[in-house]
């Protein structure tokens, strides 16, 4: 049946059609004028969009060289600011999973202390084995970060919104479970020193001199390490970025964006309750007022490193080289002697300048 | 294709209803597709073709009525059952991720992972013959004004995204493609280049749906046309007997449907 009627007259190109045939045969050609530079540096940076954060973090912290003489690259300065992000790392990691699906986590920072605190009270307070207390630390975070997906996927709420109200759900929690008691360094010695390990610093000599570095911060690198992996080479990773692109399209690819979504928000809870874990070690206790700005550091860091709000766009080294670029303009800052107001001055100014960036290097695909 | 004519069509629907609350949207509807051929389906707005559709690629469960691929019942449960069972689907909107490169996209959803331990337990993706593959697909369908695989897909014209989700289908649909409204964004160009495109699969033995408004391009291409007003089928009509007044008047009920045309 197929092979009749296949070519009467008006088979073929209609009428109008047939002057294609002089047509130029390139499809869709625009007139290439010279590209500017500045259109060149787009396009660069719209393929390379890690390329923006690292290039920061080089001037920045050459210019506080300058600024702050040799002090700002010896080796023992260069750990601290690797200290001091340790705990933003950490939770930018988590945070970055979340807004690559173009999502938003409030209660980062209310997760992370409440698995610090659930570690320290088990353990020391309520006798249970650290062996034990630890995991179930962990657990907690990966349970709240749960319920975050939950309400998320299956009740339709807005991420925002739904982790505004955990935030201060979690955070009451932590309150009440704490009794708002701070479990001091000599009790977790005593009883859970496993708590402390992630302040254990191993010592990196160095012919400039000797530079502490924290078992937290390896345990940072390692984190990205394999967060990383997970997202550029398995498919769970590719799912996340799709899922954060186009929902729409992702589900008709047939990728179950809701499991994915679920198993972000599950995993990223995690993520933060190790964050809980590292911050023990980095404050030494456990304590209900700890990491209250790690929130908005966290989500600094993330947009810092290029990771767009707007989801399906950015990277883990992003947000790490976002993190270290807070640590480098703070701890240049207060190096030169400035006031901590400037240092969050340079941080709100750096917020702008990077969601601005990375609005105008979007404009090419436009 | 040249062959003798299968006496069976490859994908059948019988006596199809889907009622949304008042609104009959498939009223006892029937659908046959043939082995080998470009079946257009043309109806007004409203008249339920997307619902057939949906039906045929999972998207819909009927509420009565019964499908059949290559003469076995099947029971699409979802898209995904229906991708399982060869029927691919090229969408009105494409279902691409534009941040993601031409050879993600094309293995979005059921990419292949490395060999032995890497790729079982570590979920290591194989990259390089995810790319190797994208590029054969693409190649054979003459898409090779795409030279950069892992370039994103944002960056590609109208009619490449459309050659990105057709080869995707290619490849994958094993038994039927579906393309819902292919030419409607594009250009006059670039339509004429997806014509080709489903000329090519058709050569291949690959048995098209065409959903489209577009009746030039419909006429062109199909083998059959399938009208469809008022939840069925109202007319099975052959390019070369009617014109395209008359598909539009069968359609629009100015005129009166021939008898259902007999298949074989």
């Amino acid at each position: 049946m197929t092979s009749t009627g296949d070519t009467p007259a008006q088979r073929g190109p209609a009428d109008f059609e047939r002057v294609l045939t002089g047509a130029e045969t390139t499809v869709a050609a625009f007139d290439e004028e010279k590209p500017t530079p500045l259109k060149v540096v787009q396009h660069f940076l719209h393929e390379h969009p890690t390329a923006v954060p690292f290039i920061v973090l080089i001037l920045s912290a050459l210019i506080f060289s300058v600024l702050v003489g040799g002090r700002f690259f010896a080796p023992f300065n260069l750990s601290l600011v690797l200290q001091q992000v340790t705990i933003i790392g950490v939770v930018g990691i988590a945070q970055t999973l979340i807004i690559l699906t173009a999502g938003i986590d409030l209660s980062v920072g209310a997760i992370m202390v409440l698995a610090s605190i659930i570690m320290a009270r088990s353990a020391v307070v309520w006798g249970i084995p650290v062996a034990v207390a630890f995991p179930l630390g962990i657990l907690t975070g990966f349970v709240c970060g749960f319920i975050n997906g939950a309400l998320v996927t299956h009740v339709r709420l807005p991420p925002f919104i739904v982790t505004l109200g955990t935030w201060s759900i979690f955070g009451a929690l932590v309150l009440f479970i704490s009794r708002s008691e701070t479990i001091r360094q000599q009790d977790i010695d005593a009883t859970a020193s496993l708590l402390q390990f992630m302040g254990t610093r191993i010592q990196i000599v160095t012919p400039w001199g000797n530079a502490p570095v924290t078992y937290g911060s390896i345990l940072m690198i390692l984190l990205a390490v394999v967060v990383w992996y997970t997202l550029n080479r398995t498919p769970f990773g590719r799912h996340i970025y799709a899922t954060g692109d186009d929902p729409d399209a992702a589900r008709l690819a047939g990728i179950n964006t809701d499991r994915t979504l679920l198993a972000v928000y599950a995993i990223a809870g995690a993520i933060c309750a190790v964050g809980g874990w590292v911050l023990i070690g980095r404050i030494g206790a456990a304590s209900p007022l700890a990491g209250q700005t790690a929130n908005l550091d966290s989500i600094t860091a993330v947009v810092i490193g290029g990771t767009s709000l707007f989801g399906g766009r950015g990277s883990i080294v992003g947000t790490l080289v976002g993190a270290l670029i807070v640590g480098v303009f703070r701890n240049g800052l207060a190096l030169y002697g400035l006031d901590n107001l400037w240092q969050e001055f340079a941080v709100g100014l750096l917020i702008i300048v990077a969601v601005a960036l990375d609005q105008w290097i979007r404009k090419v695909a436009a | 294709m040249t062959e003798a004519p299968a006496p069976q069509p490859i994908l059948m629907g019988k006596g199809l209803v889907k009622r949304y609350g008042r609104v009959t949207a498939l009223d006892h509807a029937n659908f046959d597709l043939m082995p080998g051929e470009i079946l257009g389906v043309i109806g007004d707005n409203g008249a339920g073709k997307s619902t057939l559709i949906k039906a045929l690629c999972g998207a819909v469960i009927p509420d009565h009525g019964e499908i059949f691929l290559d003469g076995e019942q099947v029971n699409f449960r979802s898209p995904m059952d229906a991708r399982a069972a060869g029927i691919e689907t090229v969408y009105q909107n494409l279902a691409l991720s534009p941040a993601l490169s031409i050879a993600d996209n094309m293995f979005l959803g059921r990419e292949r992972r490395k060999p032995g331990f890497l790729g079982k337990y570590l979920y290591w993706l194989d990259r390089g013959r995810m790319q190797r593959e994208a590029r054969e697909h693409l190649s054979s369908l003459g898409l090779l004004t795409i030279q950069n695989i892992n370039q994103t897909v944002e960056t590609l014209s109208g009619g490449q995204r459309q050659g990105v989700a057709v080869a995707r289908a290619a490849a994958f649909g094993s038994r039927v493609v579906i393309m819902d409204e292919p030419t409607a964004a594009l250009g006059v160009k670039e339509s004429r280049r997806v014509l080709e495109l489903m000329l090519g699969l058709k050569k291949r033995g690959l048995p098209i749906i065409l959903i489209s408004h577009n009746m030039p391009h419909v006429f062109e291409v199909s083998d059959r046309i399938h009208i469809h007003r008022l939840g069925r089928r109202i007319a099975l009509i052959r390019p070369s007997q009617h014109s395209m007044s008359d598909a539009v008047a069968i359609m629009t009920g100015a005129m009166k449907p021939p008898a259902e045309e007999q298949t074989t």
